[in-house]
């Protein structure tokens, strides 16, 4: 994920960690398009966006992190993130790349559940195995 | 002409949290109003007063109605229809 935001910097990045339905383990990193192509926003393309609904229906998953990043701000949800956030089961990934733009070094990569305008903050561990 | 309509999380609480719902209609917007018969307040949830709403995308079949004639495409029997709200945000 902070690998493609960099990429993508200074436009935002945006994509999918599908895991088996039920499971709420992201198992399968999907990189999507921004067809948004923006600084400030982000919008998977529609026709993608059908395609990959398919795909996690056909494989039995879900999408467990919803990721997008951000280029000139923190990694928290925007008024506009909290808006449009439709999945009350996905955990948002926010990744800022104000500090490092393209490069590497430290970077900002924070969790939330977004459920009827409501944000919580929950704890990110990075580490090879779940628990 | 029963048609089968995909519904998302989302929108599962109106549906009685069914998946996957038949409506009945000739329209696009035939089949919302139906629906919206069926499980009040979800034809808010698509619609406003300009007509679908812009983080709502809804497919027939696999082809975005948007590309199609949008609520007034015709909707034929057995068409699957497929509503995903926008994946989207600043």
């Amino acid at each position: 994920m902070v690998a493609h935001a960099r990429a993508d910097h200074p436009d935002e990045a945006c994509g999918v960690i599908a895991g088996p339905s039920g499971t709420d383990r992201p198992e399968r990193f999907i990189p999507m398009r921004n067809a948004a192509r923006s600084p400030t926003f982000y919008e998977f393309d529609s026709g993608d966006l059908f395609a990959l609904y398919r795909e996690l229906d056909e494989r039995d998953e879900a999408p467990v992190v919803i990721y997008h990043s951000h280029t000139a701000t923190e990694a928290h949800p925007s008024r506009t993130d909290i808006a449009l956030a439709g999945e009350p089961d996905a955990h948002y990934v926010l990744i800022s790349t104000r500090e490092t733009g393209t490069e590497d070094g430290p970077f900002e990569l924070r969790s939330f559940r977004i459920v009827d305008g409501v944000v919580s903050e929950e704890p990110v561990r990075i580490g090879g195995t779940f628990e | 002409m029963p048609v089968e309509v995909r519904v998302p999380t989302i929108l599962r609480p109106l549906t009685g949290g069914a998946k996957v719902v038949t409506a009945k209609g000739e329209t696009l917007a035939a089949v919302v109003a139906d629906l919206d018969g069926s499980y009040p307040g979800i034809g808010e949830r698509l619609l406003d007063d300009s007509g679908l709403r812009r983080f709502v995308n809804v497919y027939i079949n696999d082809e975005d109605v948007r590309f199609l004639a949008g609520l007034q495409t015709e909707v034929a029997d057995q068409d699957s229809i497929t509503i995903l709200p926008a994946v989207a945000g600043g």
